[in-house]
């Protein structure tokens, strides 16, 4: 049978980068297909060539077997091909029905292009209604909808424009479980109906869960391929890395009894900004030399607590104790002066400069310890930079390399590199390896090991369960504001986070 | 959302029309109000330009200039000759061209709306004082009797004024209404219309849907220019003679200014037609306000300013409220 899309040996080169280096994919009718890879191993190149936004250097594409050549987004929309982005992309401003038509509107008056609002709105309620959303939500301005009804408006507009390929980009990085579970019926029923689909995602669990077949690409090359009945962690594992990942999550284990809270909460109340004010008062500690998980569904608070925690948003009510002394947060210096320190979640917005050189960005908080007699010292500055590099194993030639430039787990080292030189009492990690590859990964998990046996109190808010249940010597689950319950060591499952998540009880 | 942003702007007005008549009894003549019917629709005119431009993520700051250059090159081209009916087409056309450079440099080249049209607000300005000094429609009829006639005919039928220069009926308001009611229905009943928001807001997801970009980024930007030219022209009709340094100075802002307080958010992406209307009229009443008080014109930009800012307070709360979220 004719694959429905194949790509053969194809190169694209960028300055400085061989992103693919004759890379080779075949997609048969109603195929579910994961491409995994480590970041930059050209996973997102390749599904942009084939979704027409880049096109190839060299290679064939063919599409049903013929061979075609794709000159923009809208040649690929054309031979039914649809990407679903990372990044959302749908115009927030505008109605979901607007959205689904957004480039193909139903209009009459010829060159006119009066808009039939009613056809349009009528064709979107059905295709809302095979993804799985009410047919009222047809008239709603996309900004209201929450992010995972928002990538089901992006599946519905793809089915109206006849996709039969569908390529979804780390579809569900910005989900709830529940909105996860609803995405893969909505796979499962696309799957039913023939319609072909290329899924690439870092959470491997979601992999198992849907592929018919993974694709695994390392340095712009294919690394390997795994059949239905092969797919297992491990073995996607050690293709990506090439290597067999023995100390995936390094955590040791912390014997000591129980040592000092460092930071203690209690009844702490803040803004969590709009209509609903302030939460339920929260009590927690974190104590020296201990990694506490932190876990939720998107919404519950936990990002909110972290940045009134480190001065961000405003607290309304409640105390903080920092070693037993009563401490007050109104601005982020004031908690960096404590040794409060937050690696955000959001690293490209809230953690790095990214048009500035990774010096810069590592001094940038620093600087307070740089100061010379004219000035920044620039010997201590370079020590620092070249330190804090090496300590973190930053790759890159030079501090003077500019940060944006990097891979995300190289980004993500220089924002912990950030704080590493003000020896934090708390560190707090919001999503600590968000977009980040696996073997990234694991560096930045011996480091937050290594940190938590130095004494430091570590309080890691994540959404990756494994890393959550591999990491963490406790967990707290926050439910809507509050926290719903927590949980040791000993009775850390995966079940019991959820069911806490969620707003059940344990028995 | 839009609703409120238009009925706010629009309690705005009533209040602003009622102090108005209540400052004094001639306030309400009717000459009175056809005055300042006529500066609103000549207002109304740019104001139009900047926000298709605003609501579909661009800005154009070389509106004034070409106000400018609108009136000089009318007058350079009667005074060589050419007949005013010809003449009109052809400066609109040299808008046209304005806009279609700064579109292609903005889309083409990719270089920041806000710097292309900052020097263009230089470029245009220093073309119109190249082309004259000061320049007038007396002059013009004396260098060219056999135009008196068609002159007198345009400043009829675009301005509203007889030959005694007395203002008759604000024709501009008219020509506002008119305009923005083609504008108004490509913007909010055609794709096309749908596309300038789209841009606005997420240019990205426009281009991804296929959307030709570009091209309805030019058109905006030749929108703006022609229907700036334009205005030009009527600004000397109107004023009859008038200096190429300081013709239209400054007008770019006051566009600006309208199309916010007519609830284009100048994030892109919002915008009414309406709104367009009611915040092009804000400011002409405001003046009149001023000066049937009596009050020291020379606080006029100072409440423009506050006007402003307030509108924009009451927009951000609105739009906060809707959003519903972050701090």
């Amino acid at each position: 049978m004719t694959p429905r899309l194949e790509i053969r040996n194809a190169r694209k080169q960028f300055p400085g980068v061989l992103a693919l280096d004759g890379v080779s994919l075949q997609l048969g009718v109603g195929e579910i297909v994961a491409v995994i890879g480590e970041n930059g191993a050209g996973k997102s190149t390749l599904m942009k060539i084939l979704a027409g936004i880049y096109s190839p250097d060299e290679g064939e594409l063919l599409c049903e077997g013929q061979p075609v050549r794709f000159d923009g987004p809208a040649d690929a929309m054309a031979a039914s091909i649809h990407l679903i982005h990372q990044e959302l992309n749908l115009a927030e401003n505008l109605s979901v029905s607007d959205n689904i038509f957004l480039g193909r509107e139903l209009t009459s008056l010829g060159a006119i292009r009066f808009r039939n609002g009613r056809a349009m709105i009528a064709e979107s309620e059905r295709l809302l209604g095979l993804v799985g959303l009410p047919p009222s939500a047809a008239r709603r301005r996309v900004e209201e909808l929450p992010p995972g009804e928002k990538q089901l408006v992006e599946i519905a507009r793809a089915i109206g424009g006849n996709a039969r390929v569908l390529i979804f980009d780390e579809p569900t990085s910005s989900l709830t479980q529940n909105e996860t579970d609803r995405l893969f019926q909505t796979i499962d029923g696309l799957k039913a109906a023939g319609v072909s689909m290329l899924y690439i995602s870092h959470r491997l669990a979601e992999v198992k869960r849907c592929a018919d077949r993974v694709v695994v690409l390392r340095d712009g090359k294919n690394a390997g391929e795994l059949a239905k009945a092969e797919i297992s962690h491990d073995a996607m594992v050690r293709l990506m890395v090439g290597r067999d990942m023995t100390t995936y999550y390094p955590r040791t284990e912390r014997t000591a009894g129980p040592k000092k809270p460092v930071l203690e909460v209690r009844n702490l109340q803040f803004r969590m900004g709009g209509i609903r004010r302030a939460t339920e008062g929260i009590t927690f500690e974190i104590r020296a030399g201990e990694i506490l998980g932190m876990s939720g569904l998107v919404g519950a608070g936990r990002t909110e607590l972290a940045e009134a925690i480190f001065g961000v948003r405003p607290i309304t009510g409640g105390e903080l104790l920092l070693e037993g002394q009563p401490f007050r947060v109104n601005r982020p210096r004031d908690a960096i002066a404590l040794g409060v320190l937050l690696v955000p979640e959001d690293r490209r917005a809230h953690g790095l400069i990214l048009e500035e050189t990774i010096g810069f960005n590592l001094s940038l908080p620093n600087l307070d310890r740089l100061q010379g007699l004219l000035g920044v010292n620039r010997r201590v500055e370079r020590e620092l930079h070249t330190n804090t590099m090496a300590k973190l194993r930053v790759k890159a030639p030079s501090a003077a390399k500019v940060v944006g430039l990097l891979s995300g787990g190289n980004q993500q080292k220089v924002v912990y590199g950030k704080w590493l030189a003000r020896e934090p009492k708390v560190l707090i990690l919001d999503e600590p390896t968000r977009g980040v590859d696996v073997g990234a990964k694991a560096e930045i998990y011996a480091l937050i090991d290594d940190l938590a046996n130095r004494g430091v109190a570590i309080w890691m808010i994540s959404s990756d369960m494994e890393e959550l249940l591999g990491m963490s010597d406790r967990v707290l689950v926050m439910n809507e504001g509050r926290i719903a319950g927590e949980l040791s060591r000993e009775r850390l499952t995966e079940e019991a986070v959820m069911t806490l998540a969620t707003g059940g009880t344990l028995p | 959302m839009n609703v409120y942003r238009v009925a706010g702007i629009f309690a705005v007005l009533v209040a602003l029309y009622a102090m108005l008549f209540a400052s004094d009894p001639n306030a309400d003549r009717t000459s009175n109000l056809y005055t300042v019917a006529s500066r609103q629709g000549f207002y109304g005119i740019i104001t139009l330009g900047a926000a298709l431009l605003i609501l579909s993520g661009g800005i154009d700051l070389s509106m004034g200039s070409v106000i400018g250059l609108g009136a000089v090159l009318f007058a350079y081209l009667m005074e060589e000759g050419i007949h005013p009916y010809l003449a009109v087409p052809l400066v609109v056309l040299g808008g046209a061209m304005i806009g279609l450079v700064n579109g292609l440099l903005v889309t083409k080249v990719k270089l920041q709306a806000f710097l292309v049209t900052l020097c263009g607000m230089f470029v245009y300005r220093g073309l119109a004082r190249l082309l004259g000094g000061s320049i007038g429609l007396t002059r013009i009829r004396e260098a060219h009797p056999e135009f008196a006639g068609a002159l007198q005919n345009l400043r009829f039928v675009l301005i509203g004024k007889n030959k005694e220069g007395a203002l008759e009926f604000p024709i501009q308001f008219v020509l506002m209404l008119f305009l923005v009611g083609i504008l108004g229905f490509f913007l909010h009943y055609t794709a096309y219309g749908r596309y300038w928001f789209a841009i606005g807001r997420n240019d990205l997801a426009a281009k991804y849907a296929g959307v030709n970009v570009d091209r309805q980024r030019i058109i905006g930007y030749v929108i703006c220019s022609s229907l700036s030219i334009f205005a030009g022209v009527l600004l000397l009709l109107d004023y009859s003679s008038l200096r190429s340094d300081n013709a239209g100075a400054g007008m770019e802002l006051e566009a600006i200014t309208g199309a916010v307080l007519g609830g284009c958010s100048m994030r892109g992406g919002e915008g009414t037609a309406i709104g367009i209307i009611l915040g092009a009229m804000v400011m002409p009443v405001l003046n009149n306000l001023i000066t049937f008080r009596g009050i020291n014109s020379d606080v006029i930009p100072a409440i423009i300013g506050l006007t402003l800012l307030f509108g924009t307070l009451v927009d951000e709360g609105i739009r906060r409220w809707f959003k519903n979220g972050r701090v």
